[in-house]
């Protein structure tokens, strides 16, 4: 990474800047804002390269060279800070997660950053750090990254890609297709807090008990998971479109269906009440720190009990069982002993009017 | 959750299910109508049809403010969010309406139409203060239930005096829709639509409260329990319903009682007689052209209605010819019996607009139950 030398360059205005089209147009300024800020939060040895490309040793798992697993995730989110986090560590979390997910052991991270003209640098530093944050807090050091600002207009503030890669041991296998009828479904917590969180704020709704997202690193959580040695099939976390959409997902891949129970369906007291406020249904809402967890019926206490021995698993739970089904449909008997299905989102989530 | 859980006891449900199983007369079909849906969406929510007696049978009433809406009036929304430039305001579900030339007002939006979701009409009255250089249009649409706060907004633009802000009045009235479908022949004449009784509406009798319905229980003999959107308001409903049957009675019966009174809100609804007047018709989507079923606004408040301020008129659009809307709304046909259910209509690609709504019939239908048609 180059230095530039300090009394001869103003450092970066964090407290009043913003962001301009010279922050990425490859002069002095871009290199200045990756040094003091980019480099500044998240610099380690791979970073601090500066070559084009982050050069990284051979993965290897348990001593042994393992397989890799690569997953991207983009960030959108509006708004850019909500209660209990913000785009930055929400960014390093979801890939994390999805690498997590497959089984592996997450390594490094990509950082791609698209930041719109006039985004006050303050902001962007304190994205910067948080995402720094939760990278350490991971253990995944973000290992190269890119920048380009857009005009004002043509974006929403801040806009981050992120990749991770991770190293998966070899005959471990899990997957959206390894769900069989008999298996059961866990979740590892509470359903639709950051979902909430994030509409609540964006209705500008405020409740006595503040929603905060859950937005946190399920690497940790999926370690301790697969050393339990319990018999896994498939792990996911089921963020956009939520619980339902995720294992619509599952019950397709699989040809299987699910049966769910409603009385069973952790859901917290005031997501329920902000759900049923903004005419929502807490299936449909995003995670970003829960997983979901298929696995045999066998095993199903062995996996809970080394769940709920990791603080982000401690309200894990069983929520359903794998059945055969041709129309692969996911069903839910509600809490009155009817059924019903539990199907993909049509498009968004709109409340009702009556 | 307190006031929620209450109403969603699963053991209550199977105690009210028992004495609904206990009650019916053997031999004996009991078709209710719930008006709203509201009650629809519940009873597909909880699966409720699973815990009554085969001989009861639940047909899904009009009662959905977004089903009933014909093609023209959301196509001159569109209209006005694309040719006139607005910013249109309206509620959740309306976004997603099909209208005219395959679009709706989400598609509008993503043709460049500044289309705005909003909770309240708070919020329209504040996206106009907030832009006051824009026009800003309220498509109201809805019940007696969305009519008072549109009349509100009205009347608090005037008091601001803000000068940009005006609503597409759609609001529909409830008797109205009951008359219709009791005259209806499928009910009146021909009977093959077997109707024992109606669950009133919910939040509707809030405002307009129960006396309206005592027509409907003298005139038509047809008892009406008006019941809460509680998956347990509704299950105890049809037990009063079963009951009443039984007993030969036609009354209006409150078992919304915790919100509903005799009168209703008689505050809310001065405000509404001060803002609207009667149409002298208003095509609705399923019942055609029914007569002084809906409101327009008042001239007194003429340049707060969007029709006359941009000058834009109802032109009537038919529905989709394969399209069972008309007859499922009425309550002649089941979503699973019209042929393009599930094919080619479906809750991603609405032809009809009981498929937009989870309120609406089919919606519900495809949502919740259509595993039940597969097994």
């Amino acid at each position: 990474m180059v230095e530039v030398k300090r009394g001869y360059v103003r450092p970066l205005d964090l407290k009043h800047g913003c962001v301009d089209l010279t922050h990425g147009s490859g002069g002095r300024s871009m290199v200045q804002l990756i040094s003091e800020l980019f480099a500044r939060h998240l610099g380690n040895e791979y970073l601090g390269q500066g070559n084009d490309g982050a050069v990284l040793p051979a993965p290897t798992i348990n001593g042994r060279p393992g397989r890799l697993v690569m997953s991207t995730d983009c960030h959108v989110v509006s708004p850019l800070f909500f209660p209990g986090g913000d785009i930055g560590c929400l960014s390093v979390h979801g890939t994390v997660n999805d690498v997590a997910v497959m089984g592996a052991t997450p390594l490094y991270l990509s950082a791609g950053f698209i930041l719109e003209e006039g985004f006050p640098l303050a902001d962007l530093a304190r994205i910067v750090e948080s995402m720094a944050g939760a990278a350490r807090e991971a253990g995944v050091p973000v290992v190269t990254g890119d920048t380009k600002v857009v005009e004002r207009g043509k974006g929403d503030g801040v806009f981050i890609t992120t990749t991770g890669v991770g190293v998966l041991a070899d005959g471990l296998e899990l997957g959206g297709s390894r769900a069989r009828p008999g298996d059961v479904i866990l979740v590892s917590g509470s359903l639709g807090d950051h979902g909430v969180a994030i509409m609540s704020q964006r209705e500008n709704l405020s409740f006595d008990a503040p929603i905060e997202s859950d937005t946190a690193a399920l690497n940790g959580l999926v370690a301790a998971m697969l050393a339990s040695g319990a018999d896994l099939r498939c792990l996911r976390d089921p963020t956009r479109g939520g619980l339902a959409a995720t294992l619509n997902e599952i019950a397709g891949q699989s040809g299987v269906g699910m049966m769910l129970y409603e009385e069973r369906i952790p859901v917290k007291p005031v997501v329920a009440a902000a759900c049923e406020f903004l005419g929502l249904d807490p299936l449909y809402v995003a995670n970003e720190g829960k997983l979901i967890a298929i696995c045999s019926a066998l095993d199903a206490e062995l996996l809970l009990n080394a769940m709920r021995a990791h603080p982000l698993g401690r309200d894990a739970c069983f929520i359903g069982d794998v059945v055969a089904d041709d129309h692969h449909f996911v069903q839910l008997t509600t809490s009155f002993g009817g059924k019903r299905i539990v199907d993909w989102l049509a498009g968004d989530q709109l409340p009702r009017i009556c | 959750m307190k006031y929620i859980d209450e109403f969603r006891d699963g053991q209550l449900a199977k105690n009210l299910a028992r004495s609904i199983a206990a009650e019916v007369r053997a031999g004996r079909s009991y078709s209710f109508m719930e008006f709203c849906g509201g009650h629809t969406h519940a009873i597909s929510r909880y699966g409720l049809t699973d815990l009554l007696p085969p001989s009861v049978r639940m047909v899904h009433g009009p009662g959905c403010p977004v089903c009933v809406l014909p093609i023209g009036r959301v196509d001159m929304a569109i209209d006005l969010a694309l040719k006139q430039g607005v910013i249109l305001c309206t509620y959740g579900d309306t976004l997603r309406v099909p209208a005219s030339d395959g679009l709706s007002l989400m598609k509008a939006k993503a043709r460049g139409g500044d289309i705005r979701m909003v909770y309240s009409t708070i919020d329209a009255l504040q996206i106009a203060r907030d832009n006051p250089q824009r026009e800003v249009v309220f498509f109201a649409i809805g019940f007696e239930t969305t009519t008072p706060p549109t009349a509100v907004a009205i009347q608090q633009s005037e008091a601001e005096g803000l000068t940009n802000f005006s609503v597409l009045c759609c609001h529909v009235l409830t008797p109205s829709a009951i008359s219709n479908i009791l005259e209806s022949p499928e009910v009146r004449q021909w009977g093959t639509v077997p109707l024992d009784g109606f669950i009133g509406p919910a939040h509707v009798s809030t405002v307009i409260g129960s006396r309206p319905y005592e027509f409907f229980a003298e005139e038509y003999r047809k008892p009406v329990v008006i019941a809460g959107f509680e998956p347990l308001d509704v299950m105890q409903a049809i037990l009063m319903l079963v009951r009443q049957v039984n007993e030969g009675r036609a009354e209006v019966e409150n078992e919304f009682s915790r919100a509903v009174s005799r009168d209703g809100n008689l505050k809310a609804q001065d405000r509404v007689a001060e803002v609207f007047e009667l149409r002298r018709e208003f095509e609705w989507r399923g019942l055609s052209v029914v007569p002084y079923s809906a409101l327009r606004i008042r001239q007194k408040y003429a340049s707060y209605d969007a029709e006359r301020r941009f000058a834009i008129d109802y032109v009537s659009v038919p529905d989709n010819k394969a399209c069972e809307c008309g007859a499922i709304l009425r309550g002649v046909k089941r979503p699973q019996d019209c042929k393009i259910f599930g094919t080619v209509c479906t809750p991603e690609n609405p032809i009809g607009s009981c498929m937009v709504s989870s309120e609406g019939a089919c919606a519900a239908h495809y949502r919740f139950g259509r595993y039940k048609d597969m097994h």
